[in-house]
């Protein structure tokens, strides 16, 4: 039985120019301790997507429409909310995009790990700090004591970032889900980041949702993917399939808009054409149509399920994954 | 920490200079002087000599530098002199009336305070909503309206409750005694204006709490909060809270201390002697002693206010307390 169970999720944003369906009906599962990545551009619903499991869509403007989260043999969207704090934090831990802005500015990072672990443990003071300093080792800071007596302007963003994982660990939990976890940091601190959630998620046998537009932290780190585009699921698989065998042309976009070092450095860069659509007014065909290259009329009145396209279990929601079988291996 | 608050203590004195070089200048500017209003006040006609007399008996026919240096020497050892118009002494006159404005302004600040804040938060949790509208209607409604009108109507409604309650009408003493002396008397006094004063006070503290706490509310930390699962209690006071308070603190230091000197209105209505009203006497009798004092009163005041929520400051957030 898969860790989580999503299945059929929709959340919409009620603006003043219509009904944002952000995520449209998205489902996916993750197994225990397994990495899955959710790979889209901005505004494809991947962060909301993500939010939406832990109900932290703020409503008003947004709210969860329809589908089921399975976790634990619960179904979270049908938890009380008081029944849902415990899942937070306590089962489900989560690391934000802004290390910066993601700690109160006003509160000791102490104080910040120790309240999730009175909140989920009912531990007494002592014990919880002695945690916390335990916690901040396992992340990889040093000289704890007087660590956790400072405020998050004494941190570096990457130190923030090692705080953010430090509290989703605290409590034991069986998920992270990591929204956009290093995309507001260096570069170089952002592999050290990544390096250390994969060793504590496999090390603690933790399961991990991590949330990027970065196809290179997709292949590195995570053992399936789920691609994204307007609100939907376009392809799913294995990591490695999916890298080397794209079958959503939005998929095959992406990896050749992206440098490679791989490839000689005169080759041009391939951008995606055009803007990504507009979520108020979705037709029945194919989002990605307007952008594609291997459009056909069928793209615009139909739209293409999610169907399996290979052996391993990779899906793709495409009317021509068959001819681009061949067209991907070319490239 | 230590560094912070030696400067901002230190910077304390050429404020304190420049105000009163202002004030000295200012009253000076003015056509005429205290003594032609002295003379001249019955609409009796006075000789050149009588005015020539009065100035030197005042001091005041001096060169301004001299002047200048007698007041901030005067200053410097608490002699504030004796009033140009009184012949009192300048402290006497100033003693007199400041525990009543004090007063007023304390008390008033406490109902701003209490109220503010917690409508405040209320309001912005439940933006929108019927509870919020309702807030904004009061506090907009505390704004607009001139402070005497609502003394004015204290007044009345106090006076027609107790007829409607008692059979006769009740109406608060008008001669101050100190809260020493008899507390309850001194409250029946105070209450009403602190009141009147602390309703508009705390409408202007209530709207900044508010929409602080909007802004907050929408911070990357707060979903952090949520996200640990944390209790909306303990999100609102702890992680909130200490945040939406910073910018509502500057806004209660600055009220408390336009309380202090500028209560004219407020102080008519309800026939208080306090440091407004003095205030207003002394300038129209162009007293210069007497103002002058009261100016460096106030600032004096001010500057303390300023002093104080610098402090909370240091003491709400931690970065501050680092620069």
């Amino acid at each position: 039985m898969p860790l989580l169970d999503v299945k059929n999720l929709h959340t919409e944003f009620r603006t003043g120019v219509g009904v944002v369906h952000a995520v449209d009906g998205i489902s996916y599962t993750v197994e225990p301790g397994e990495t899955v990545a959710i790979v889209g551009e901005s505004g494809s619903g991947k962060s909301v997507g993500a939010l939406s499991l832990l109900r932290l869509i703020p409503d008003p403007p947004g709210r969860i429409t329809g589908g089921e989260v399975w976790f634990g043999g619960r179904n979270l969207l049908r938890l009380s909310d008081a029944e849902m704090r415990e899942v937070r934090g306590g089962e489900i831990g989560m690391v934000f995009q802004e290390p910066m802005t993601s700690l109160n500015p006003v509160l000791t990072i102490g104080r910040q790990i120790t309240e999730t672990l009175e909140r989920h443990r009912g531990a007494d003071r002592a014990e919880c700090e002695r945690r916390a300093a335990e916690l901040l080792g396992l992340v990889g800071i040093a000289d704890a004591p007087r660590r956790l007596k400072q405020y998050p302007h004494h941190l570096s963003g990457g130190m923030r970032q090692r705080v953010m994982i430090a509290i989703a660990l605290a409590c034991d939990p069986k998920l992270i889900i990591a929204d956009e976890p290093t995309t507001a940091l260096d570069v170089t601190i952002q592999a050290q980041i990544l390096e250390l959630m994969q060793r504590l998620t496999r090390q603690l046998g933790v399961a991990l949702i991590i949330i990027t537009h970065n196809l290179g932290v997709v292949a590195r780190y995570a053992d399936r993917v789920n691609v994204m585009y307007a609100g939907r699921i376009v392809e799913s698989g294995r990591a490695a399939a999916i890298y080397h065998e794209p079958r959503h042309p939005y998929t095959m976009a992406l990896l050749r808009s992206v440098p490679r070092l791989d490839r000689p450095r005169q080759a041009r860069l391939d951008p995606i054409e055009g803007q990504p659509p507009d979520l108020t007014r979705l037709d029945d065909g194919c989002a990605f149509r307007s952008r594609c290259r291997f459009a056909v009329e069928r793209c615009a009145s139909s739209r293409p399920p999610l169907a399996t396209v290979s052996a391993d279990g990779q899906r793709a929601a495409c009317w021509r994954s068959d001819a681009l079988a061949s067209a991907g291996r070319a490239a | 920490m230590y560094r912070y608050l030696v400067n901002r203590i230190l910077l304390v004195f050429p404020t304190l200079f420049g105000a009163a070089a202002l004030v000295f200048a200012l009253m000076r500017l003015i056509p005429g002087d205290v003594c032609l209003v002295r003379l001249g006040s019955g609409g009796t006609s006075f000789s050149e000599q009588a005015l020539q007399a009065c100035h030197a008996e005042l001091g005041i026919d001096r060169p301004w530098l001299v002047q200048f240096g007698q007041f901030l020497w005067g200053m410097l050892h608490f002699d504030f002199g004796i009033s140009m118009w009184s012949g009192k002494p300048v402290v006497d006159e100033i003693a007199s009336r400041f525990p009543i404005s004090l007063e007023v302004a304390l008390i008033a600040t406490a109902i701003a305070v209490v109220l503010a804040i917690p409508l405040g938060t209320i309001s912005a949790l439940k933006q929108n909503t019927w509870i919020d509208l309702l807030v904004r209607t009061v506090s907009i409604a505390g704004i607009a309206t001139p402070s005497f009108w609502i003394g004015i109507m204290a007044i009345l409604i106090v006076l027609d409750l107790t007829q409607w309650i008692g059979g006769h009408p009740w109406m608060p003493p008008i001669d101050y005694v100190s809260l020493w002396k008899d507390p309850i008397r001194n409250l029946s006094i105070v209450a009403l204006p602190a009141l009147t004063v602390g309703y508009r006070y705390s409408a202007v503290s209530m709207r900044m709490t508010r929409s602080a706490m909007l802004e907050v509310l929408r911070e990357d930390y707060i979903r952090t909060a949520r996200a640990k699962g944390l209790l909306e209690k303990i999100i609102i006071n702890r992680h909130a809270l200490k945040n939406a308070l910073l910018p509502v603190i500057t806004v209660v230091g600055l009220e408390f201390a336009f309380l202090i000197g500028g209560l004219v209105v407020t102080e008519q209505v309800f026939n208080l002697n306090g440091i407004g009203r003095l205030m207003v006497l002394s300038v129209q009798n162009q007293d210069y002693t007497l103002t002058q004092a009261l100016v460096m009163v106030v600032v004096t005041i001010a500057i303390l206010a300023n002093l104080v929520v610098d402090l909370l400051y240091a003491w709400l957030d931690p970065r501050i307390r680092l620069k």
